[in-house]
């Protein structure tokens, strides 16, 4: 797989105009399944529906007997991202940046794009209460950093609840080889909530200094402003709402806890992640208007994973709360759709209501819904195009459309995959010759 | 070949037991780099710096006269960023602790910064010393000067290295025996910043920041917090009174001294990125590692940018012992086979680029490494002008320095034969005027001559 990298930087996505997916059946999530035509403009879906006039000249895709679904979207992602995705040292890093490390070179990208997902939110990790910045991206593998980024998409903030940023894997705060203790704050529960509080206490006093100094400038007196603070001002967007939250969390305890904080500084909880006994408090987190990423039966991988059903989606959805499923994972974000299929079975939703928890939920909860998420004139074209019926084990991902345009083709693929190997070879074959023929000159002893 | 060394050494002997401070060579190929290649022309230097050189030019009666007859007069060599003469060791290699990839440990920084107590976050001004001046911290012993000196260098831009904010670099002259003050060329060379972090996503202790974001955060705070702190400090100056006195930063005032920045970029993605993030810091930058610098895309950011480059010398090269399990990716593969290309691409574009040493400073290591890039297309007044010229223009010092020019200092290298052949050997080195012989080499390919062997200088010549 490895050797694809190379092959498919060099693959230039094929170009966007008009574009006519024909004789397909198409799961739209929004209206239900077609069989029919989907029509693409300038990166956009022109018209979808069963009776769709082809324009002359337009580049046609022929899938009969193929099957289209929204590209996927994955709330919950830590790949693409250069130098750790934690900053890790203490407990509030607000003011780091997922999108100042973004790595368009990440194989993970491409994995997932091939998998079907079209848009990806990649998250600080968890070791912190207060996490760092968030980003929505699209996996247009081949464009660069900015060439990812999902305009108009909010940005959002990581918290995380319990084991991780309380450090319970690493009680004495003691490094694997040794080194001297942390003494980070928080080692308890109660120690994160505290954290969290506190951060926002600052927030609060910073946006009232900010307040305060602009109301002074409309005054017309002579101030000077505040000292711009990095950590603060994610924060002070969170209490305006303009930052999507996510808080990573599993036990019911802690995420009543957490939904008491937003209640108490006025924000909303977009994305509970992970959030395995959710069903505990459905009718709460409910009663909030907060959102649910979780996993479908995934669990038992620590003690604050252990209470967990793979109902807990169903459960969840079906008292009214928007539920999403997650990867978390560069591995299981490629066949997301599988997951989806294993909530058909535990809890009995509808392929529709499956298939909108890697879809149209979690763009619900990233706030880019208008663009993504389901197949509807107007909305971009993000397509996936699987060679059989997508919620299933057997389907294999043939196509990939981003903006209009392909950015994954089975086909091309794998003959690019046979001339990367061959393109490594060569180079191997090279640099040992090279080797053979130069001695590198020692230094002189001093 | 011995004998005429030895009359070399005789002529020159004699010459500088007489005369003050007055050389001319005569009848040598003179690569001025400045302006044309004088076939067989007359360079005289007095009182170290370059008073006459062309083609009609006649020793001086009062210069001691050495014959050039067979050879090659260059410009000095400059190291474009160089830890030569900077305490705290050698300089890593590019892929290593110096390249935007991979994480230095977080040593602590060698001024007072270092504390006991992890970093909490920017208000500890995490490993910076950005008020550390290399001018200060000038090294003259550093066995690496002699080293370099032998391979035709004359100049350094050293910096210190340790940190993210390691301090400001300064363009010194490569002698021995003078005072550090008379090394100096300029003090202010710019900002070195790295990109080290701590740890493997931190919380062992090392303190913030501990991911290459939070690095990222941290420099974005501390400029942020340099505007702030000027603002504040000249509302302070125009009206003390019943004001609160601003606290004096010296991390602030070490960054807001430097008048540029010199951030790391090895891979594609790191030059785009370090590209956008010295914009958004509105700092002049330059951008040093450079090994996928061949990639045409790299090339194209650079040059829409303006932004100079210094390309290391350090190719990347296979791991020596590598694990049998490793599979390199292609890309690995095609940096490795390509990266010496990137001096050619770039010229090609346009974009300003000088090489810095990487510790490569040995005679043999440095003819072979810009001989690799000769062979990947970069013409070899290309190569010359890349250690001498260019450097000088992109620290802005191309009045003083990087050229043969009337006026200029006298830093010379005089060789028997093309500066870069495998052969060619480095007759004597001129720092400010000032005669150094480099120890006679072993063949290529052999043990080099310890360093210690170098031969007196003959005192100094001005």
């Amino acid at each position: 797989m490895r050797i694809a990298i190379a092959a498919l930087l060099a693959l230039a996505p094929l170009g966007a105009q008009t574009v006519a997916i024909q004789n397909a059946t198409i799961l739209t999530v929004t209206h239900g399944t077609i069989k029919g035509s989907i029509l693409v403009r300038d990166g956009k879906i022109a018209e979808v529906g069963d009776k769709v006039m082809v324009p002359a000249g337009a580049t046609v895709i022929d899938a009969t007997g193929q099957y289209v679904i929204p590209g996927m979207v994955d709330a919950h992602t830590h790949i693409a991202a250069d130098g750790g995705v934690n900053e890790g040292s203490i407990s509030d890093s607000s003011m780091v940046d997922i999108r100042d490390v973004l790595n368009p070179e990440d194989i993970a990208l491409y994995r997932a794009l091939a998998g079907g997902e079209t848009t990806i939110h990649i998250l600080h990790g968890s070791a912190n209460a207060v996490g760092g910045q968030c980003v929505t991206i699209k996996t247009r593998w081949g464009k660069d950093a900015q060439g990812l980024i999902f305009q108009g998409a909010p940005p959002g903030i990581k918290f995380a609840l319990g084991e991780n940023p309380k450090r319970s894997g690493n009680p004495t705060g003691r490094t694997a080889t040794g080194a001297a203790p942390t003494a980070r704050y928080p080692a308890t529960r109660m120690g994160v909530e505290d954290t969290i509080r506190q951060a926002f206490t600052d927030a609060k006093a910073y946006q009232a200094e900010w307040n305060e100094y602009r109301a002074k400038v409309a005054r017309g007196e002579n101030a000077i402003p505040p000292r711009k603070d990095l950590r603060l001002e994610p924060l002070v967007e969170v209490l305006q709402g303009t930052r999507i939250v996510n808080c990573h969390g599993y036990r019911a305890d802690e995420l009543l806890m957490m939904l008491h904080v937003a209640k108490d500084f006025g924000f909303k909880i977009d994305l509970f992640v992970h959030c395995l006994e959710g069903y505990k408090i459905a009718d709460e987190i409910a009663a909030q208007g907060a959102g649910v990423s979780t996993f479908s039966d995934w669990w038992i991988y620590k003690v604050e994973a252990a209470d967990a059903i793979p109902y807990n989606a169903a459960i969840l959805a079906k008292k009214g709360i928007l539920v999403s499923l997650n990867s978390d994972d560069a591995e299981l974000m490629r066949h997301m759709n599988i997951e989806a299929a294993k909530i058909m079975k535990y809890g009995g939703l509808s392929e529709n209501d499956a298939l909108a928890m890697v879809t149209l939920n979690p763009a619900k909860q990233l706030r880019v819904d208008k663009w993504v998420g389901s197949i509807d004139a107007g909305k971009d074209a993000d397509l996936a195009i699987y060679d059989k019926y997508p919620l299933s084990a057997s389907a294999k991902v043939l196509k990939v459309m981003i903006d209009g345009t392909v950015y994954f083709d089975r086909d091309k693929a794998l003959a690019d995959n046979i001339k990367a190997q061959q393109d490594r070879q060569k180079l191997i074959e090279k640099e040992k010759q090279n080797q053979t023929r130069q001695q590198p000159a020692r230094r002189p002893t001093v | 070949m011995h004998r005429l060394f030895a009359a070399l050494l005789l002529v020159c002997a004699c010459a500088t037991a007489e005369n003050h401070g007055v050389v001319a060579i005569r009848n040598a190929k003179i690569v001025t780099v400045g302006g044309p290649v004088l076939a067989k022309g007359t360079v005289v230097i007095r009182n170290g710096l370059i008073e006459a050189v062309g083609e009609n030019v006649q020793a001086p009666a009062d210069a001691a006269v050495i014959e050039g007859d067979g050879l090659t007069v260059y410009p000095g060599l400059v190291d474009g960023l160089s830890t030569w003469g900077m305490p705290g060791g050698a300089a890593t290699a590019a892929g290593g602790g110096r390249g935007a990839t991979a994480a230095a440990p977080a040593a602590a920084p060698t001024g007072a910064a270092a504390t006991a107590t992890p970093s909490r976050g920017p208000e500890d001004r995490p490993q910076t010393t950005s008020w550390l001046k290399a001018a200060d911290e000038i090294q003259p012993g550093d066995r690496r000067i002699v080293t370099a000196r032998a391979a035709g260098f004359t100049t350094a831009v050293a910096f210190p290295t340790r940190g993210i904010f390691a301090g400001q670099g300064a363009i010194f002259d490569l002698l021995t025996g003078e005072t550090t003050g008379e090394m100096v060329v300029a003090p202010g060379a710019g900002q070195y910043i790295a990109l080290a972090t701590g740890g493997r996503g931190g919380g062992g202790g090392g303190g913030f920041p501990s991911s290459l974001m939070g690095t990222i955060a941290y420099i974005r705070q501390v400029y942020l917090d340099a505007a702030h702190y000027t603002l504040v400090k000249d509302a302070y100056a125009r009206d003390p009174r019943g004001m609160e006195r601003p606290a004096y930063d010296r991390a602030l005032e070490g960054v807001l001294e430097s008048k540029r920045i010199l951030l790391p970029a090895n891979r594609l993605v790191e030059i785009d990125r370090m590209l956008r993030f010295a914009a958004e810091l509105k700092q002049p930058v330059i951008l040093y590692g450079m090994q996928e610098g061949f990639r045409p895309e790299a090339v194209e950011l650079l040059k829409k940018a303006g932004v100079p480059a210094l390309v290391s010398l350090k190719w990347p090269e296979a791991p020596r012992d590598p694990d049998p399990e490793l599979v390199e990716s292609l890309r690995t593969l095609q940096t490795r086979d390509q990266a010496a290309s990137a001096p050619m691409m770039l010229k090609k574009a346009g974009v300003p680029f000088a090489f810095y040493s990487d510790g490569v400073d040995v005679a043999r290591d440095l003819q072979r490494a810009v001989k690799k890039a000769i062979d990947a297309g970069l013409s070899r007044d290309d190569a010359v002008r890349a250690l001498t010229l260019s450097p000088a223009e992109i620290y802005g010092v191309a009045d003083r320095l990087g050229s043969i020019e009337k006026g200029k200092i006298g830093n010379l290298v005089v060789t028997r034969g093309d500066i870069f052949d495998d052969r060619t050997k480095v007759e004597m080195v001129f720092v400010d005027g000032v005669k150094y012989i480099p120890p006679p080499e072993a063949p290529a390919g052999g043990r080099g001559a310890p360093a210690t062997a170098e031969a007196p200088a003959q005192g100094g010549v001005r």
